[in-house]
């Protein structure tokens, strides 16, 4: 349902929900789409006129700060006029329903939104029920997808070590709630990794994980031994209240990266974080601040794959209805 | 297809190569940047034998088409490289074929936004008949005329061929 709704007639991309069932064909395209999107982020204007002329609302349910950002930098780059909504703050307050929200962001016409909210599926929704001509990318929603976080992980990872087949990659943390991990898995398989793991406490691990195509460790040092790429996964505090877990301190102990267990992994294994970090959480600032640490190169690609995710997917389409 | 003799591609060239030499000594700060693909193909060569060996850029003008809204994006937009200092400079813009005019306008358009060169100098190594804008070109290989049905393609990088395709 979601390749229906995201490809159009030609297998061109309409709207960007999900990475999984992506074609492989489209995933690399997207790719090599922001690979060429980041020389404009490094030159003297960072601005080319390609969606001069569109408008894009940014429909943030839930709170975001890097999400909607990049977004919105990308939006601007690509000369589009962007609307910051925080609908958790507005119309849905007032009792609006999103539909009608939507109808009244169409009369203004707007050609794309970019939808984050804590229900999964709600982009999916929005999808099916926005006019023809208008476009929806994914920005997260609920447990269920993040696609352009995942796609620039993997740009990140392709920049730094371009051949997937040779790699193993782990992604270490809450895996059971996170949107993040569930996109990073598809994106990864899609091309062809070597290995995916998944390094977490069974308490934050989905039951069927192992039929998302991954190789399970509940024991982080077990699980980094010749890793290529280690993906750690953000901590929410409301985890600790839900009895997922004990306490900070003994998931650190656990789980926490610290400089000694990077040494498990590959001598020039990168570390990854989709951000924001939590110091002596997740990892230790000594490996949040290593060379092999690439978290700020991934906020910087995140402009470059949502610059590429837009100008495809309103490719071909009217300035006006 | 047909390949018609007096569209020589190394005699084009060697024309262009004399034409923009002519050119070179008033503008001594010079760069020569080639439009994907065609055009690096034909930059490239006149790097090659212009005295000086001037600094090379490209430029993929998919950013800066016109028709992105009716075609949509190239699929395989490769990244433009300025690797010098525009601001001030006589730039040497160099495209393989000259027909509308639409991409040279893209590519001023780009090289604008990456600074303000001193002048610019367009040197293409064919001009066609079926200018939609008024762009003309300062150095060209050769001039010819076709029927509207009709593309003149160049093949490369080395050694750079010409064949006029006619279509459907």
């Amino acid at each position: 349902m979601s390749l229906s709704l995201q490809l159009d007639a030609s297998g061109d991309l309409k709207h960007f929900l999900t990475v999984e069932g992506l074609p492989y064909e489209m995933l690399v395209s997207i790719l090599d789409t922001a690979e060429s999107m980041t020389g404009v982020t490094v030159r003297s204007i960072k601005k080319v006129p390609l969606l001069r002329g569109k408008t894009i609302a940014n429909l943030f349910f839930e709170p975001s700060t890097r999400t909607r950002t990049t977004f919105e930098l990308a939006a601007k780059r690509l000369s589009a006029d962007v609307l910051n909504i925080a609908l958790d703050s507005a119309a849905t307050l007032k009792g609006e329903s999103l539909l009608d929200t939507l109808r009244n962001l169409e009369a203004m016409y707007v050609d794309m939104f970019v939808v984050r909210h804590s229900h999964s599926g709600t982009a999916h929704f929005i999808a099916q029920h926005v006019a023809p001509h208008i476009r929806v990318v994914n920005a997260g929603d609920g447990r269920h997808a993040h696609p352009t976080q995942a796609l620039l992980d993997v740009f990140t990872i392709r920049r730094h070590k371009p051949d997937f087949g040779s790699l193993c990659v782990a992604i270490v943390g809450d895996i059971l709630h996170s949107r993040v991990a569930r996109s990073q898995i598809h994106a990864l398989n899609i091309l062809l990794t070597g290995e995916v793991r998944v390094i977490a406490p069974r308490t934050l691990l989905p039951v069927d994980v192992e039929s998302f195509g991954v190789r399970v460790f509940y024991d982080l040092e077990d699980g980094l031994r010749d890793v290529d790429v280690v993906i750690m996964l953000r901590l929410q505090h409301e985890r600790m209240q839900s009895g997922h877990l004990p306490s900070e301190y003994e998931y650190y102990h656990h789980y926490g990266l610290t400089r000694d267990r990077l040494q498990i992994a590959k001598p020039d294994a990168l570390v990854m974080h989709p951000g924001p970090i939590n110091r002596g959480v997740e990892m230790s600032s000594s490996v949040a601040d290593s060379p092999q640490s690439v978290i700020l190169e991934q906020v910087s690609h995140g402009i470059a794959i949502r610059m590429a995710v837009m100008s495809m997917a309103l490719a071909r389409t009217p300035t006006t209805p | 297809m047909t390949a018609s003799p007096e569209y020589c591609a190394s005699a084009a060239l060697e024309n262009l190569i004399r034409s923009v030499t002519d050119r070179l000594p008033c503008c001594p700060d010079s760069a020569i940047i080639g439009i994907h693909t065609g055009g690096v193909w034909v930059a490239e060569h006149l790097q090659q034998q212009l005295p000086g060996r001037l600094p090379l850029g490209t430029l993929d003008i998919s950013f800066y088409r016109d028709d992105f809204s009716h075609v949509g994006l190239h699929p395989e937009v490769r990244p433009s490289r300025i690797p010098f200092d525009i601001d001030g400079r006589h730039i040497i813009l160099v495209d393989d074929v000259l027909y509308t005019g639409r991409t040279v306008r893209a590519a001023l358009s780009e090289i604008f936004d990456y600074g303000r060169p001193a002048s610019v100098l367009l040197a293409v190594l064919i001009q066609r008949d079926g200018r939609q804008l008024p762009v003309t070109a300062d150095c060209a290989g050769d001039t010819v005329k076709l029927q509207d049905n009709e593309q003149i393609k160049l093949s490369g990088p080395s050694p750079l061929s010409l064949e006029v395709v006619r279509l459907p």
